[in-house]
């Protein structure tokens, strides 16, 4: 009886309904907002008011998308080692929840910056895949090295375990990252010259739609993130609950719902439970 | 019984004290390695069988290939590759019996620096790596280099030399990740590969113009510098990340 009047995630008697809400997506929305803004604007952009460029014509187009996307999928894995390394250093399990989030989404983005550069030398060069081209093939190789992240959590039983060696594999992975640019980058002669390299030897009509799209991009990761941050934090309260309630009920040993197989790191419920907990006694 | 320490001489308990609980770690170092290299002498389990594959494994690219002699590029890939798996084997095997037979245990138990099983298991490593490129590089340059090896030597031993630390390193660090997960074989390789993309790069384009016919040139300094720089900077990481490892 009283275990049901009680909402595990605050004190019931101030603004009960939008708790959870309150608590995880802080931002959510205003970040969602603008990056639908943000996309909307970029596309316009891309289509309607960049000039179309001299030899590749239309198709040139998609480099508003590859290169901000692989630009973005680079930072999160690098991002990804900054908070592996502060997840050694606090041993906190929110850093390593982040740090799983943002290399889980920068390899989604990097797919897709695979995908785009690929049709993009097809339809330039006129093959899917070029191996004279040392930024796609540098991605090419941290791809299949971030790909092992999730094997390698997956692998491991011990949670504590599993969130020390895969950030020890982020720092080491994401320090990889500028090592194999480097290399790759020495071992290809430039046989394409490099027009889209920079931005700096671009007109300013398509020097402004790319920093658009960069920062278009750049929200879409953050909302992503943040939204996955919200449901990984929202799953493991509501796992929480249910061990609760599955100890408060204890008639029978059924369990109220399967564990799911996942290789995303789980936040340790004991701490969630005990400030749930304390702050609904006060 | 510390009325009685107290009692002591400072310099008999200081001096005592450090003898106990704080052995040096090249001391330890020396103890692992000769740990390792007694338990590879008895029990032959890595490097024979890291020997052995690499001398099939040219036999198999005599056939694929249909090449009875290679030269330049395509020597130095063959050897690269034949080199990078064999290592793999090593890699795979380098901490199997710390972690089935209570090793990591017993060093942990051990008061001393825990950096000391990282530099005797890169040292291991190394080794083995030694070992197995006295057989294979031979036997490379009997079954299947077209060109003599005699001018190119000093140049190969130390594009080598450097490969060998980075690879040793990397597989240290991967060994010790993948050694308690389900299914450690498989992921050793897959984490150890990518990661080692850089070493094969700056190798085999070092040892390429070393396998032509009309060997001129010596390895160029970029490569060199390349695999120095791999084996500086993963060097730093795995000294600062393997203690993470060992924590139980």
């Amino acid at each position: 009886m009283q275990a049901a009047s009680r909402p595990w995630a605050g004190s019931p008697d101030t603004k009960p309904r939008r708790r959870g809400v309150v608590r995880y997506a802080t931002g959510l929305r205003a970040l969602s907002i603008s990056t639908v803004v943000a996309v909307a604007v970029m596309l316009g952009l891309v289509f309607f008011y960049a000039p179309l460029e001299a030899e590749q014509g239309f198709l040139q187009k998609i480099f508003y998308v590859h290169v901000p996307l692989a630009i973005v999928a680079l930072c999160g894995f690098v991002l990804g080692a900054v908070f592996a390394a502060l997840h050694l250093n606090t041993r906190d399990s929110r850093w390593d929840m982040r740090s799983y989030v943002a290399i889980h989404m920068s390899l989604i983005f990097a797919v897709g910056a695979l995908v785009t550069g690929s049709i993009w030398a097809k339809g330039s060069w006129g093959h899917w895949w070029v191996w004279s081209e040392p930024t796609l093939v540098s991605f090419l190789i941290i791809f299949l090295l971030y790909a092992t992240y999730q094997p390698l959590r997956f692998a491991i039983e011990d949670p504590e375990r599993q969130a020390r060696y895969a950030s020890v594999f982020a720092i080491t992975a994401g320090a990889f990252v500028p090592m194999n640019f480097i290399a790759v980058r020495l071992s290809t002669a430039y046989l394409h010259p490099r027009v889209l390299g920079s931005t700096s030897n671009l007109p300013a009509s398509m020097a402004f739609t790319f920093l658009v799209s960069l920062l278009a991009i750049t929200l879409l990761y953050a909302t992503l993130f943040k939204l996955e941050l919200t449901t990984k934090h929202t799953r493991a309260q509501l796992r929480a609950l249910r061990r609760r309630a599955e100890r408060k009920s204890a008639v029978d040993g059924r369990t109220v719902g399967l564990r799911q197989r996942s290789a995303a790191p789980t936040l340790l419920p004991a701490p969630t439970m005990a400030r749930a907990s304390g702050r609904s006694a006060r | 019984m510390s009325a009685r320490t107290e009692a002591r001489p400072l310099d008999e308990r200081s001096s005592e004290r450090t003898a106990v609980t704080t052995p040096r770690t090249g001391a330890a170092v020396r103890a692992l390695l000769r740990k390792e290299l007694l338990v590879e002498l008895r029990t032959l389990e890595s490097v024979p069988g890291m020997a052995l594959f690499a001398v099939t494994t040219f036999v198999v690219f005599h056939f694929a290939l249909n090449r009875n002699s290679v030269e330049g590029d395509l020597a130095a890939g063959i050897l690269w590759v034949t080199l990078l798996f064999a290592a793999i084997l090593g890699v795979n095997r380098l901490f199997v019996a710390d972690a089935d037979q209570g090793g990591f245990d017993g060093f942990l138990l051990a008061p001393v620096n825990r950096s000391a099983m990282l530099f005797a298991k890169v040292l291991t490593l190394l080794a083995y790596l030694a070992v197995l490129e006295l057989v294979a590089v031979p036997a490379f340059a009997l079954l299947l280099l077209g060109s003599s090896l005699g001018r190119a030597l000093p140049d190969l031993v130390a594009v080598l030399a450097l490969a060998d630390l980075g690879v040793a390193v990397i597989g240290t660090l991967v060994a010790a990740l993948a050694v308690h997960t389900r299914a450690r074989d498989l992921l050793g390789a897959l984490l150890a590969l990518p990661l080692l993309v850089p070493v094969v790069i700056g190798g085999a384009r070092a040892t390429a113009p070393l396998f032509s016919p009309t060997h001129v040139t010596g390895p160029a300094a970029r490569w060199l510098l390349t695999l120095g720089l791999y084996d500086l900077v993963f060097g730093l990481i795995a000294y600062a990340l393997f203690d993470f490892l060992l924590e139980d």
